[in-house]
Parts: C-alpha cells; structure tokens; sequence
C-alpha cells in the first residue's frame, strides 16, 4: 500500500461513487417497480448525453436549454422503450426479459454508432476545470501533512450525483406518485386492486430511469469526456446496485460509494497487480456480496412459496 | 426429435418410441447431408467455406449455452469468458509444453469446464438476475487476469500466437482444412448434447428449469445439477474457443468480449431455447444476418450523418439488436419451434386439421 | 402408538418476522393410513407439509419419519427416504411431457452418471427402459396414456392434478403427501380423484397425507383428521368425532355446519 497515496486515491474513489450511485439509482428504479434489470441503462444514458452534445455543440443551443430538452427527450425514450419493447413481454420468462434489454442495448448502441460516429469528443464544461480544492489531512507522511487536490467538477459531481438520489429519495417517501409505487413494488396485484394503475407506474419509472442516466452521463462527460465507451462505464453500477440491495434508493448511495472507495484505494496499491485490480473491483466486490449476503446491505428477503 | 415423422408409423417397443432415428432412409439423408458439408471444399466458394467453419465453431459455444440457459435455465452472461479460457490453455498446452493440438483439445475443454465451475458457485444462493450478474463477474475478471496476471507466460494484452494444428503430417492451415476438425468436433458434440437432453440427466436439468422448488423436494439435487450444467457449458465454450484460437491463429484477452457472450444468448433465442437443433439454426441465421451486416457497411456509409461516415460498424448491433427483438416479441420460442410445428404437420399429414 | 408411527411430527413451530404459522403441532402418521388434515386458510397446512419436506426450516421441535430426524436433512434427500408429494397450485415440470415427468420423478431411482448420460448408449439407454416399463405402468393405472407425449403446459388443469400425483408415485414412496389434490375440479374429476388416492392407498398400500377443503370428500375418504387453526391443532380423531367437535364446528365449519 502506498500511504501517501492513499488518502487521496480513497477520496478521489468515493467521489466518483457519487455518479456511480446516480446511474444505480436508474436501475433501482425501473427494478423497484417492475422487477427488471435493465441491461440497456449504459446505453440510454450514451443515447441521452450524446444528444445533449448535440444539442449544445453543433446546434449552438444554451446548455441549459439543451440539458432540459435531452431530459425530456430522455424521459419519452424510457417510456418508448417500456411501452414498444418490454409491455409485450409481460408474463414471458426472465430470459426473455433479460435479452430484450440487451437487445434494446445493442440497438441503440446502433443507432449511436449510426447517427454520431465513434470520434471522441469535447463535452462543454459545466464545472470549473480550474483552481482544485486543496484539502490539508491530519495524516503526516515524511513529517509533512498529506494534501489531497480535488478537481473541482469532480466535487460538484458528486454533490449532483448525491443531491439528485436524495431527492428521489424523498420523491419516493413523501409524493402520492411515490407512494404509489412503492405499494406497486410489493404486490403488483394487490396495487392493481386498490386501484392503481401498473402500467402507468411502469411507465413513469422508465421515464425517470431515462432522465437519471442522461444526467449520470452528462456530469461524466464534462469531466472526461464523451465517446461510445460511455456505454460501458454503467458497468461498474450494476455491482453497485446489487450491493446496495436493488430495491433500495438509499442502498445505492451506500453501493455506490463502497464500490467508488474500493476502486480508490486499490488504486493507491504499491503492488502493480492490485493497481490493475481497481478496473474489476466491482465485480469481485460483487462476487463476494452475492456469496455471502445475496439479499444486499438494504434489500429485503422474500419468503419463497410452493 | 428433429426428423420427421411420417403417417402410419407407430411404435412396436418402447426403444423404437425413444429412438431418435427410426429409418434407414432417415439415416441415409444424415449421412448425404454430412458427406456434402464434408465435401464442401471441393465445389464451395472459399467465403461460403470460412462461413460454414465459424458458424460450426459458434453453434459449439451456443451448444454449450444451450444446455446451461436452454435445459438448466440459468442465464450466463459469462460465455465469452469460458471461450477465451479455453482458447488459452490449448494455445499454452500447445505452445509451452509441446502437446499435440488433438490432446490439447479436450484437457483445454475441461479446463474452462473447472473455471466454468467456480463461477457456477453462486448458483448455490442465487438465481435469475443475481445469477446473470455473478456470470458477469466472469466477464469481467477472467479476461482481467489473463491481461495481468504473470505476463511471462500469459504475455499480457499481447496475448498468445498459435501455430496450426497438425495431425500426422497434415497441416490445418486454411479454411478449407480446419473445416474438418470444426465439423468433426461439432458433430461429437451435437451427439453429446442430444444425448444429455434425453437422459436422465437432461431432465434432471429441465426439472430444475421449469420448477426447481418442486425437483428439490421430489429428490433432485439442485446445487449438483446446476454446477454440472455449469461446467458442461463452459466445456463447450472451451473447445469452441480453442478451435477459435487455432483457427485465428491467435487469442488474447479480448478475442471474445461481453458483446460476444450476447450475441450467443441472442442466437440460442433466435433458434429456439432447450432444444437440439436450435443452436444450429440460431447461431447460422444470427452469425449470417452480422456478417451480412458487415458487407452492408460500406454501402450505406455514403448515406450517414457526416459525423458518423466510416461508422460502418454501427450496422451489426444494429440488426442483431433489431432482429433479436422481433424474435422476442413474435417468436420467443425461435426457429426450432416452427420446426417441429413442420414436422407435427407432416406427422398428420394428409389430415393435418 | 409413537412406536408405530411412520411420521411423527412433534412439537413444530414455525414463525416468519411476527408471525407464528404453526405453534408447538404435534401428530402421528400411522403406516398405511389416510390422515387429513383441514383447517381454514391460512391455518398452517402447507407450511406443515413444508416443514415435513424440510423446505421451510422449524423454528423448534423435530419431524421424525423412520427414525430419521427430517429437519436435518437436505430437502433433495428427503424423497429419497420414501416420502413424495403434490402441490397446492401444481409444480409441474411444464416444459416436459407427461411422461418425462414421471421419468424425472424416476431421478432418485437412477444411477447413469455424467459420463453415461453423455454416452447414452449402454448403460443409460438400458436404465431408461426399464424405468420406462414402472412409469407405463403408472400411466396405465392413472389413465393417462392419451396424454403421454403432451407437454404438460398444455393440459387442462384437471389433468395437470393427475399427472402430478403420477409424479408423486413414481418415486415409489412409503408416504404421500397431498396438497389440496382436488381444488379448482368439477364434481366428476373430484370423484375420480378420490377413486384413484382410494385405489392407490389400497394396492399400493402407502399411507397418505391428504389437506383438502371438500369437506364431505375429506370425510369419505380419511382414517382420520387433524385440525389446524392459526397454526394450533384444535382437533384429531375419526371423521365422525371430528364432525361433532363443538370446537372444530366454531373455528371451521361455521354456520354451514350447524
């Protein structure tokens, strides 16, 4: 373990958990209120940012106006995708599921190819690149206190990150809509006995599914950048909401973090392999989680009937 | 049972009810079809040539998934990653210990079936998402390690050159050559896997599919039977990916990626899950479709978006992801299906009303 | 008695968060009787029938069936000591047809390996034969032989209840354990249930666990009755004591009854 390193590598981690957590939050939702993983959440947020670059860059629309416009749109490609795509499937087996969100993965991964090639480019800056937070620790490395610099978007990445899961949170809890859902999310027939309506709930958890990831893809690509690997990055999310227990909002700020920290401090190994190791950390995290506590930190047992 | 059945015939025994072949003629037309694919070097196009080679290589790996996802139900994202751990230790069995490519083979087989195994270990507590994602992990942290682990002998993201196999004297070098092991290979293999889905240890498999609450309670091992499906399907992807590797001369960390293992779901889908000819007519119409999709490319790149010119590879997730939709809406259950409605057909016929 | 007893269920009780499914439920199965049990919904039938086939683990107390302790061994075992069911709301192997269910069910019966299941040939081929010639004979006696090749998806709900008590025989049990094997049937299936459970207990001479709600089948049918209500037995006799039990007739029969 490097020790000088580390206190800035674990900070760094935990940071970036914060847009980990936000792109978990889209597959809690959606499998909260209808059970489903939705392997296409990497490429719905690619969709949705690279239309948001559009919008601003070659358009020249202000970004805010640009930013609203692509959440909305973002927000009809989620109920597209619920209402054309995955309606006709009720009933059908998981597999079937399952692949029909890969498959809705492969296509508009696609159509992105199709319509905006695979060049990397420059997203406008949200966040000030310039001017890093120095933060003096306690912690004495060579009789000097260790400093960890933080890049500004960074930091206020993960406030958005974590102030939009909050939020949503809160949505859930305090919101006849939220309420709603939640009732949905514990007996689909029992809800569509007192009334409410599933389909309608379907319908506004993959809008707001669709609306998360293109945030969770703008804030990484103001920092780093956008190009078709974006799609890729939601990876390190799904071990993120399994850790936090897939049904639960607060669970994935938890995962996301603890999967951001284990990248982090991985990284500030001394030894090389290790280093590398910070890539898959969140699928050996979750081999673990899965082998000890299946249910996740905050998802509930369900008692199996025959 | 994939022949078809005339009218007027019934069964005299129960071993003449259970067997796959019932008439010589049906053998003959195997054995036709069989020696024309052997032949196919001599009369077909050196295209149509490496096509049938790739296809025979991919239906083993869809095999393999077939019998893990298909009979067993469980939903392996992971395939891929079987595929490259085979193509791996038959190139190092090869390569650093001087073994023949046909010894190779099958030890490189049942060594992805080992790791096969290891990642099947969630299966104990969980099932359905949890499961895909556990395989996922294997996606993920098997081609990691081959990238990063004792670059020595594994030589990192270079990964490893293979030489062609060669059996007494003969070297398989070209397409047309290495299309004999293929064929030879895929049919041990399809045998095997017809042979698993009529025995007891099938329906073991399907039991536990269809209702793997009950087949605990009425005496079958669930845990056990998961993990031999488990390693039955990495099997197939190991031999899969060793042929690949010597055919290509070469494997490395990324010869087979996630994209790969979805595609092999999505062609199992497309022939029709659990039964033994969807592999074959999943995995010939969905490769056939990509390639296609390849060669389409560079004629619609004049039409594209200035932006995304030279983006030709956009077509093939594009059809794959098209096509595998329309499969799942209007026919989930693939094309085996509609092939055994031709046969019920033809079961009754004249009277097929 | 507990000497004779086949099954012995003592003092059971099964909680889930807060609530008590069974509290302290003891009872006996006697070698080569029909013993039901009746109670109301939600008073603990299945979860008992769970907990005898290991699948929900007892908070407290023991379930003996042969001198073996069933809430310590594996629920995959617990067939293979002699002990077969059905299920309330049907656990078929619906891919399969109605034959490879039974053959399935033949499972703890087989030996073909990995290795032999891959040849086939040989040893497995004939292993496969002669179990076929036990599960034709299952077929035969439950009538079934029109529907041996039809995938059991397809079945109307009536059937799909036979083929799942042939599943049930063909593991050749000691005791069968029977959840609700005539809910969701019309009057003349119900009369060919009873006809088949009745042949069975007779020829085969196996003792029986039966939970129904017909009350006059139940009454026709049983050697005895045990009575659940909120997971307590309140009752347990001969069908007709059980009949004239003021406390059964408050708990369950209700006003139909009196």
């Amino acid at each position: 373990m490097n020790w000088q390193l580390l206190p800035q590598f674990a900070v760094t981690g935990l940071l970036a958990g914060g847009p980990i957590a936000l792109m978990a939050l889209g597959l809690v939702l959606i499998f909260k209120s209808s059970y489903i993983f939705n392997f296409a959440q990497g490429q719905m947020m690619l969709i949705g940012t690279l239309v948001t670059w559009w919008l601003a860059v070659p358009m020249e629309l202000p970004l805010w106006l640009a930013i609203i416009l692509a959440l909305l749109l973002s927000a009809l490609l989620g109920l597209a995708i619920e209402r054309l795509a995955l309606r006709p499937l009720t009933g059908q087996p998981l597999l079937t599921i399952i692949l029909m969100t890969l498959a809705v993965g492969q296509t508009l991964q696609g159509l992105a190819l199709l319509l905006f090639g695979g060049a990397q480019r420059n997203f406008p800056q949200i966040f000030s690149a310039a001017d890093p937070y120095r933060i003096v620790t306690p912690f004495i490395h060579n009789e000097r206190n260790i400093t960890i610099i933080l890049k500004q978007n960074l930091v206020w990445s993960f406030v958005v990150a974590i102030l939009l899961v909050v939020l949503i949170a809160l949505f859930f809890q305090f919101t006849r809509t939220g309420l709603a859902m939640r009732a949905a999310s514990e007996d689909h027939e029992l809800a569509q006995g007192i009334g409410l309506r599933i389909s309608r709930i379907f319908g506004i958890s993959w809008a707001m599914a669709g609306v998360v990831a293109t945030i969770g893809g703008i804030l990484l690509a103001t920092a780093s950048g956008l190009d078709l690997s974006l799609s890729i990055v939601v990876l390190a999310a799904f071990p993120a909401a399994l850790l936090g227990g897939l049904d639960s909002i607060p669970g994935v700020i938890v995962g996301g973090l603890l999967i951001g920290l284990t990248q982090g401090v991985a990284s500030a190994s001394s030894v090389q392999i290790v280093r590398s190791a910070a890539e898959i950390m969140p699928y050996v995290v979750l081999l673990i989680v899965l082998l000890i506590r299946p249910e996740g930190l905050f998802g509930r047992k369900r008692v199996e009937r025959i | 049972m994939a022949v078809l059945r005339p009218a007027g015939e019934f069964d005299q025994s129960y071993a003449y009810d259970m067997a796959t072949m019932r008439r010589r003629w049906q053998w003959l037309a195997l054995a036709g079809f069989l020696a024309l694919l052997y032949a196919l070097p001599a009369y077909g196009s050196p295209s149509l040539v490496s096509f049938v080679n790739r296809a025979a290589m991919i239906i083993i790996a869809v095999q393999g998934l077939n019998i893990l996802t298909g009979y067993t139900g469980q939903i392996s994202l992971g395939q891929a990653a079987f595929m490259i751990t085979g193509g791996y230790i038959a190139v190092l069995l090869v390569t650093r210990l001087d073994w023949n490519f046909f010894l190779a083979l099958p030890v490189a087989a049942i060594g992805a079936g080992l790791v096969g195994l290891f990642f099947g270990l969630p299966s104990l507590r969980v099932k359905g998402f949890y499961l895909a994602m556990s395989t996922l992990a294997a996606q993920f942290i098997i081609p990691w390690f081959l990238r990063n682990a004792f670059p020595e002998v594994l030589n990192g993201a270079q990964g490893l050159n293979a030489p062609p196999p060669e059996l007494f004297g003969v070297v398989f070098n070209q397409p047309g050559r290495f299309l004999y092991i293929s064929l030879t290979v895929l049919i041990v293999t399809t045998v095997v896997a017809h042979n698993i889905g009529r025995s007891r240890l099938g329906r073991a498999f399907v039991a536990i599919r269809d209702q793997d609450l009950a087949a605990e309670l009425l005496g079958i091992n669930p845990f056990k039977y998961k993990l031999q499906a488990f390693f039955l399907a990495a099997v197939y992807a190991g031999l899969s990916g060793a042929l690949f590797a010597f055919h290509l001369r070469h494997v490395n960390s990324e010869t087979f990626s996630l994209n790969d293992s979805v595609i092999l779901l999505g062609m199992l889908i497309a022939g029709g899950l659990g039964a033994s000819v969807g592999p074959i007519l999943g995995a010939v119409l969905i490769q056939g479709i990509l390639e296609l999709a390849t060669m389409a490319g560079p004629a619609v790149s004049p039409f594209l978006p200035s932006a995304a010119a030279g983006a030709v590879q956009a077509l093939r997730p594009l059809f794959f992801g098209v096509v595998l939709m329309v499969f799942l809406i209007f026919e989930p259950r693939g094309l085996a299906h509609r092939w055994s409605l031709i046969k019920a057909a033809w079961r009754l016929r004249p009277f097929s009303h | 008695m507990a000497e004779s007893a086949l099954l012995s269920v003592e003092d059971v009780s099964l909680v889930f968060g807060r609530v008590q499914a069974l509290s302290a439920v003891s009872l006996q199965v006697r070698p080569g009787e029909i013993l039901a049990i009746i109670g109301p919904n939600g008073a603990g039938k299945t979860s008992l029938l769970n907990c005898i086939s290991n699948f929900y683990k007892p908070t407290a107390g023991r379930i003996l069936f042969d001198g073996n302790d069933l809430t310590r061994t594996a629920p995959h075992r617990i067939a293979g000591f002699g002990i077969a069911r059905t299920f309330q709301n049907i656990a078929l192997y619906t891919g399969l047809s109605t034959l490879d269910n039974l053959m399935a069910a033949r499972h703890i019966h087989m030996r073909a390996g990995l290795l032999q299941c891959l040849l086939y040939w040989g040893f497995s081929h004939r292993e496969d034969l002669r179990h076929r010639l036990v599960v034709e004979e299952i077929i035969k006696f439950l009538e079934m032989e029109a529907i041996r090749k039809t995938t059991v998806g397809a079945l109307p709900h009536g059937l799909r209840k036979r083929v799942e008590l042939g599943r049930a025989l063909a593991l050749e049990p000691r005791l069968l354990l029977l959840d609700e094997p005539m809910t969701g049937m019309n009057q003349e299936e119900k009369e060919d249930m009873a006809r088949f459970i009745l042949d069975i207990h007779e020829q085969r001479g196996l003792s029986i666990v039966l939970i129904e709600h017909d009350m006059g089948l139940v009454m026709d049918i049983a050697d005895r009755v045990v009575v659940l209500d909120f997971g307590v037995k309140i009752a347990e006799g001969a069908p007709d004591e059980i009949k004239r039990n003021p406390e059964v007739i408050r708990a369950y029969l209700g006003q139909a009854y009196t």
